[in-house]
């Protein structure tokens, strides 16, 4: 029989670089969001509610919520494209699975803003796009296909994609095809096996997808600062720039704090959604 | 009796090999036909076949006289009992067996009726409400026979339905499905590697050796009658004498043991007795030939009188009548 000493301590080194590089700096934050700053952005060490009072001014509520919004369309977008990738390479060939899994993933190998700024080049109004529908004479002015809501979304739900691709192939993956096949044979048509079976089957994949996107959505920053320009500040811009360019660092953290209990206590009615559901069609 | 299905010859080859090789089959209404063969011998293909979730590469098969290679598995009036049931995890007991009706869209007070009903059968009323997950391996199985036999099929394919189960259980359960089946009056046919199981429920017995039927025949004359060495061995114990190019095969039980020096008419051969094994009801007894590199086993009953000890010389013989000719 194993000892368990040992076996525990092989979760140490994970422990103490979470302590160190997660926990520890969200303590700072937590504390930092209660303090002064100073004239010249230094932290002044007096405590104060202000950060707090001055999010609930209605530009920043307004920032909240369009990135509320861009995080669920980002999460429901992923799921229409992302479901049925996932069950096309479900159904191919072992080897060519591999070769479709492996180009979901590549792009997660090329730098992040570099992949942004290739949108830019293909949707801006010298673009690709717009170049090419001019020269046919399809339009005569370029399209404004950058810098707005769309776009933002669009390079978001790009990013995120693979995300929402791989949960839910993982759990296609591990569905037994035997239950499908149960379906047909009791009388259900392909459309009505996959809604019925296949679909509630799935869900964790789903449920896990959804939350990666919508939890990285809601921090994104890069995405809206290079395909959105200035009009399509997100709440991730906001804190960045309170961090970087204006050096409010308590008010940055209490965004940040803000944000990330807004993103708890979403997840968790979520998945409270998500468990109701399953009860209710348990009592149907 | 009248054809329900009939497969003309039908041949399943998976890329270049043949899975299972053209034959022909009937299967009348109302019988309860067993597939029977070691794993890997295309039982299970054959049975996918008649559901529709593999397409026979040559041939056709009639339900009811009409063609089925464009009738998908959706829309064959039968059901199966799947291996490990398949049963729908995230749906109660209730629901699973009430997935085919819905699909089916029969109206909800004929669902209800025959939702009752169906429990009842199975015994299953109380536990109605659970999932899958809170059954036990005996209830699992009940749910997919009420899951299936609520569609009132005209045909209930078994696909190894009590493979996962225990002896006991699967002994008790072999009774109540032949009674269900007599009862409903609905054709089965059933896969099976399990011989004793083939024998104590079915109609007709084919036995299936890689793809190949070797015999089809009721459970008396296959065990009787065997006509291919094949099913000799494959079915109960035999001993088979390879003598001027014929295989004689005579069942321990007919075998006779005399003690050498009495009764010389009737011996046949002659051996040592290399080991006796107690099995309550009755002692198996292996005998090693002389002159032969050949063991016999015989079945002795007790009561006999005659308690052979390893290492005894003795004779053995049988009647003619109980000799099965085999070809080779």
């Amino acid at each position: 029989m194993l000892n368990k000493k040992p076996v525990k301590l092989l979760a140490l080194p994970a422990l103490l670089w979470m302590g160190a590089l997660f926990v520890l700096p969200m303590l700072m934050i937590a504390v930092l969001s209660f303090l002064k700053r100073g004239t010249y952005g230094q932290v002044v060490y007096e405590f104060t509610l202000n950060n707090y009072i001055r999010i609930f001014d209605p530009l920043y509520g307004q920032i909240f919520w369009d990135t509320l919004v861009v995080a669920v369309l980002t999460t429901v977008f992923s799921i229409l494209c992302g479901y049925p990738l996932a069950y096309y390479i479900s159904r191919l060939e072992k080897s060519t699975q591999q070769i479709w899994l492996l180009l979901v993933m590549i792009p997660f190998w090329i730098n992040f803003l570099v992949r942004s700024y290739a949108w830019v080049i293909i949707l801006r109004s010298q673009g690709v796009i717009n170049t090419f529908l001019q020269s046919l004479g399809i339009i005569s002015e370029p399209l404004p296909l950058l810098y707005n809501s769309g776009s933002v979304l669009l390079g978001m739900v790009y990013t995120l994609m693979p995300f929402m691709v791989l949960p839910i192939y993982v759990s296609l993956e591990q569905m037994d095809r035997r239950k499908l096949e149960a379906a047909y044979d009791l009388g259900a048509t392909p459309w009505k096996a996959f809604w019925h079976v296949t679909l509630p089957m799935t869900k964790t994949g789903v449920v896990t997808g959804s939350i990666l996107v919508f939890v990285s959505s809601i921090g994104m920053f890069v995405v809206p600062d290079v395909m959105g320009g200035a009009k399509s500040a997100l709440i991730g811009n906001v804190i960045q720039n309170q961090f970087l360019s204006a050096r409010d660092w308590p008010f940055g953290s209490a965004l940040s704090i803000v944000l990330m209990l807004l993103s708890m206590l979403l997840i968790l009615l979520y998945f409270r959604a998500t468990k109701a559901s399953e009860t209710k069609e348990g009592s149907a | 009796m009248k054809k329900i299905i009939h497969l003309d010859s039908i041949e399943k080859r998976f890329a270049d090999t043949v899975v299972v090789p053209s034959f022909s089959l009937s299967i009348e209404e109302g019988e309860f036909l067993t597939l029977l063969g070691p794993s890997g011998c295309g039982k299970t293909t054959l049975l996918r076949m008649i559901a529709g979730f593999e397409q026979p590469t040559t041939g056709e098969i009639f339900l009811d006289e009409k063609p089925l290679s464009h009738v998908p598995p959706y829309q064959r009036d039968m059901n199966m009992v799947f291996q490990q049931y398949a049963l729908f995890p995230h749906m109660t007991v209730e629901q699973n067996i009430l997935f085919g009706l819905k699909m089916k869209k029969v109206n909800a007070a004929e669902q209800q009726k025959r939702l009752e009903e169906v429990l009842q059968y199975v015994q299953l009323t109380e536990l109605r409400k659970r999932t899958p997950k809170q059954l036990s391996g005996g209830q699992q199985q009940r749910v997919a026979i009420a899951r299936a036999i609520i569609n009132n099929p005209r045909v209930l394919l078994l696909d190894e339905p009590l493979g996962a189960l225990d002896y006991q259980l699967r002994k008790s359960l072999q009774l109540e499905l032949k009674n269900l089946q007599k009862n409903l009056g609905i054709t089965f046919i059933y896969v099976t590697h399990d011989q004793e199981e083939a024998m104590a429920m079915s109609d007709r017995i084919a036995v299936m050796n890689k793809g190949r039927i070797e015999q089809i025949a009721s459970p008396a004359e296959i065990y009787n009658s065997p006509q291919t060495l094949f099913v000799a061995t494959f079915i109960g114990e035999n001993n088979i004498f390879r003598e001027n190019g014929t295989n004689a095969a005579i069942r321990p039980e007919k075998i006779k043991l005399y003690p050498i020096d009495s009764d010389k008419d009737k011996h046949k051969k002659l051996g040592t007795i290399a080991d006796a094994v107690f099995l309550g009801n009755l002692r198996k007894v292996f005998i090693r030939l002389e002159g032969q590199d050949m063991t016999v086993m015989a079945h002795q009953y007790a009561g006999d009188g005659l308690d052979w000890q390893v290492g005894e010389q003795v004779a053995i013989g049988w009647a003619q009548t109980d000799e099965v000719i085999l070809p080779c």
